[in-house]
């Protein structure tokens, strides 16, 4: 029996659901569980995992029959780019100040798009950052220092 | 006619300089935003939500209901010419709304979406004042089994009645309550999940899952594919609608504002369900059905009221019982909760300005889409034609920037890049978001009540089945499992979301 596994979408959000549920009900037990009457603070957690595990088993299972895949690409290439763009603009808010952070983020996001037209990303860099600086600072007052030597 | 005291009341609130310009920035903003192609009002409102922060309770609520609005009305223009949905609410407003744009109508299409909009959203405003106190009142005499069996059916519902997989979204609200329990439990003190980081120990914030899950799952979905769709702007001659239009849109608005009153107010159901059972209500009325597909305009003026009407009043069971009915009423939920205001039955005796107000300021966010939307139509046409590569990193810099002013702790950024790639991955795998912010928002209230129902009862677990109101609860959560898992039902709920065939 040759079955695709790799793109069975039920398949594997059945296994996610199972792998999350696994974590939280291990992670549990470190919780006193208590008693229905007096619930420590496990037990919810612990009746919480274990239903997610068991809705995950069946949708796994489903998976297996259905061999419905997932539909349309994978946009890979755009999650990274953008989840590196929030952290950067997270790592440097602290270190160099709004300014420098945002010129960072708006190129890596950039970099997401389907095409990188460098004087395009320029002028939109300095648009949207006198933008937040108009909004964010100037209207909502945010104590943000703009450079790293202010 | 205490009502209308009330109201008056209200009225004195929303029309105070303050909360007039913060009511209308909300629905501008809400709009221009809810306008661009792929933003839709969930990434809208999750974006815009951290910059609420920084104002006070009444008038933060105010410009996010506004958005709330404002975004809505604004995925039907992108629904009508570009035929693009913004959320699954929309997608019955492409099917004839974008056909009337092709065959040179999209100016009638865009006014009578206003007008029944505006229509819905007046008596929507209405069922809340009125319904609003009795059901606060009801509530209040709920003790902590009543509220758990609520929740329960809420949620069941919620993942049920969705257009998705039934299991998969059950699954969702389940993995929902599981992030919410993330903090220090208020019982024993103990830090549950929070992965040795202090920043966790206080919960995982509202903002984060919003942003993460909705706005960078939708941004990169829209990057998968080129950037598409075609827009009709040079043939918006005529906005107003012939005097035939009106007299045919008659009927559909006015079964469409009940049809979405009905689900707008039951916990669990919005203006999804809302607008598709409109629509085929509509088709099953009309003398010739063939029409609808192919640019009719009750199949365009129904499903806009039932989408306006349900929307407004699924604010309903969120500020009177503190349970919302849907993903964006759950964010709305946050934003009280952020505020400082535990929601619930007190709300509307404890801050009486701010519930009533708020309901006030829904009438006149609802007049000022109006008086916005037709003269602005032109500028909204405009907005269309940005490229898409220049929305998404300003998109991103706000849910960025914002998430960062909430707690000024680079934490909550690196928070939000995981849970975007959680959000995408499960995105990808067909398993809703909107039931995961449900369960996220509902999960430390129920397992607190569940705590203190057990304690009361000393440990019988029957109790939510002997006390009546509890028990009502229950069999309403176990029936809507059962009817959906009949095959007969199921098929139903298919037809309804897909519209009967004619979907784009």
């Amino acid at each position: 029996m040759k079955v695709n596994l790799q793109n069975n979408k039920d398949f594997l959000a059945g296994l996610l659901m199972i792998a999350i549920g696994g974590i939280a009900f291990y992670m549990a037990l470190d919780y006193p569980f208590g008693s229905a009457l007096r619930m420590g603070p496990g037990y919810f957690p612990r009746v919480l995992a274990g239903i997610l595990i068991t809705f995950g088993v069946y949708v796994s299972l489903r998976g297996l029959r259905t061999k419905e895949k997932v539909e349309g690409v994978w946009g890979w290439k755009a999650l990274a780019f953008i989840t590196v763009a929030f952290w950067a603009f997270g790592w440097l808010m602290d270190r160099v100040g709004l300014i420098p952070s945002l010129v960072v983020m708006f190129f890596l996001s950039a970099f997401a798009g389907h095409e990188f037209k460098l004087k395009e990303v320029i002028i939109l860099t300095a648009l949207m950052t006198l933008f937040a600086y108009g909004v964010f600072i100037y209207g909502l007052g945010l104590p943000y220092r703009l450079f790293w030597w202010d | 006619m205490e009502m209308f005291a009330n109201l008056i009341f209200g009225f004195g609130v929303a029309l105070s300089l303050q909360n007039l310009i913060y009511c209308f920035v909300g629905v501008f903003v809400g709009t221009a935003i809810g306008v661009l192609p792929g933003v839709g009002p969930l990434v809208t409102i999750a974006m815009l939500l951290p910059i609420t922060f920084n104002l006070p309770p009444i008038p933060a609520l105010i410009m996010l209901s506004g958005i709330y609005y404002g975004s809505q009305y604004g995925g039907s223009t992108t629904s009508i010419l570009m035929n693009l949905p913004g959320e699954t609410a929309s997608v019955v407003t492409c099917i004839d709304g974008y056909q009337m744009a092709r065959q040179g109508r999209a100016g009638p299409a865009l006014a009578i979406a206003a007008i029944a909009s505006f229509i819905a959203g007046c008596v929507g405003t209405l069922l809340i004042a009125m319904f609003g106190p009795p059901i606060a009142e009801m509530a209040l005499k709920f003790g902590a089994p009543e509220y758990f069996s609520l929740m329960l059916m809420a949620l069941v519902a919620a993942a049920c009645l969705s257009s998705g997989d039934m299991v998969k979204a059950l699954a969702m609200v389940v993995l929902g309550l599981l992030v919410g329990i993330v903090g220090t439990d208020v019982n024993s003190g103990m830090a549950r999940y929070s992965f040795g980081l202090p920043e966790l120990t206080d919960g995982l914030g509202f903002t984060i899952v919003a942003v993460g899950l909705f706005a960078v799952s939708e941004i990169v979905k829209n990057l998968e594919t080129k950037e598409r769709g075609e827009v009709f702007t040079s043939k918006i001659k005529h906005i107003m609608p012939t005097l035939h239009d009106l007299k045919v849109s008659i009927g559909p608005i006015m079964r469409g504002t009940g049809v979405g009153a009905f689900f707008g107010t039951l916990p669990g159901t919005g203006p999804s369900i809302a607008a598709f059972s409109e629509y085929m209500v509509e088709k099953k009325l009309a003398k010739d059905p063939s029409r609808f597909g192919k640019g009719a305009i009750e199949g365009v003026a129904g499903p806009e009221a039932a989408n306006n009407a349900a929307a407004q009043t699924a604010f309903i069971p969120t500020l009177t019982l503190g349970i919302p009915g849907s993903g964006t009423m759950a964010l709305m939920l946050g934003a009280l909760t952020i505020q400082g205001i535990a929601p619930g039955p007190q709300v509307m005796t404890a801050k009486p300005d701010l519930f009533w107000g708020l309901i006030a300021s829904m009438w006149i966010g609802n007049l000022l889409l109006v008086i916005l939307n037709l003269p602005l139509v032109g500028l909204w046409v405009q907005l269309l034609k940005i490229p898409y590569r220049w929305l998404f990193p300003s998109i991103i810099m706000f849910c960025a920037v914002g998430n960062f002013s909430v707690n000024n702790s680079a934490m909550d950024l690196y928070l939000v890049g995981v849970l975007g790639i959680l959000g995408y991955v499960l995105m990808k795998f067909d398993c809703p978001p909107a039931p995961l912010i449900l369960g996220f928002v509902l999960g430390p209230l129920m397992e607190e009540n569940l705590r203190r129902a057990l304690l009361i009862s000393r440990g019988d677990p029957t109790v939510f089945f002997t006390r009546p109101i509890s028990l009502g609860f229950m069999i309403a959560a176990i029936l809507i499992v059962i009817t959906m898992i009949l095959p007969a039902i199921r098929k139903k709920k298919v037809e309804a979301y897909t519209g009967g065939g004619g979907a784009p």
